[in-house]
């Protein structure tokens, strides 16, 4: 799990373009929208897109999303369930 | 041609590594290619807006071009101002329609970037400054074969004459591969240079 939440941070940072943040400055908690990373509605779908490419999960409510990309942590613990690949 | 008695008070270039207002250089960095160059541009013009790298070339090289020329109006004031902005281009948004295209092209591997997808059109880029500089103004976005100062200055003050804008930031912003410039004024009524198809050329040469 831990390798798991490392990887999704460092994708974050990659396919977010997200500058001047580093693995190491995401704590497993942080909100990733609002006042923690700042994340805005086109990055949620990105992030959509990424569980469907990386992980086989479809998403397809968007609204399911805003539960699941709480933070890395609740991330990581939805994908751990249902990943396809 | 539509007249008015307005003034360029300041302008803005972006070519060949270098940005630069109103003639005078304010970055240079001739041995990098366009992403590192704008990055270490927006860094050296202490711009501070992290959705920055977020954008596409050719919004980054719009919105650099107009936060030089911005920087000088107080964000707050500028609802009151009134800017409007008229902006035109070879490519359109070519550059990132590529992208998109790319991301569809295999049926098997079919994951189009929202991202990518959003800045599929050229004047996206028009969003991008009004975002930052809290514009609510008038806008359009032209597609030219090239430089076009008599559209742009007629257009220009057509907003004038219709009192839609109070000011005005026009001009050049193009981005294709491996190509890149961009040219903006404001047209306001302080300056010493008239606004008019002539000046507005002599500056885009300069």
């Amino acid at each position: 799990m831990s390798d798991l939440k490392q990887e999704l941070k460092a994708k974050i940072i990659e396919q977010l373009n997200l500058e001047d943040i580093s693995v190491d400055t995401i704590a497993d908690d942080d909100s990733l929208f609002g006042d923690g990373l700042g994340l805005d509605s086109i990055d949620a779908l990105e992030l959509i897109v990424m569980l469907d490419k990386d992980y086989g999960i479809k998403l397809l409510d968007p609204k399911e999303g805003r539960k699941i990309f709480e933070s890395i942590e609740v991330m990581a613990n939805y994908i751990a369930e249902h990943r396809t690949k | 041609m539509l007249k008015t008695n307005k003034f360029i008070q300041s302008y803005s270039h972006i070519r060949n590594n270098t940005v630069s207002k109103n003639g005078t250089l304010l970055f240079e960095n001739a041995s990098e290619a366009f992403p590192d160059f704008i990055k270490a541009a927006y860094n050296a013009l202490d711009t501070g807006y992290p959705k920055f790298f977020k954008m596409d070339n050719l919004s980054k090289l719009a919105f650099l071009a107009a936060d030089v020329l911005l920087k000088e109006i107080p964000s707050a004031t500028n609802k009151e101002q009134n800017i409007a902005i008229v902006l035109s281009n070879r490519a359109s948004s070519l550059d990132t329609d590529r992208k998109h295209q790319a991301s569809i092209a295999n049926k098997e591997d079919y994951f189009p970037s929202p991202a990518v997808f959003v800045y599929t059109l050229p004047n996206i880029c028009i969003g991008e400054i009004s975002i930052k500089h809290r514009l609510f103004s008038e806008n359009s976005f032209f597609i030219f074969d090239r430089f076009s100062a008599e559209h742009l200055a007629d257009y220009t003050n057509g907003l004038f004459l219709n009192n839609k804008a109070e000011k005005v930031i026009g001009g050049w912003v193009d981005f294709d591969t491996d190509t890149y410039e961009a040219f903006l004024y404001l047209v306001s009524d302080k300056g010493s240079i008239p606004h008019n198809k002539k000046e507005i050329n002599r500056l885009y040469r300069l």
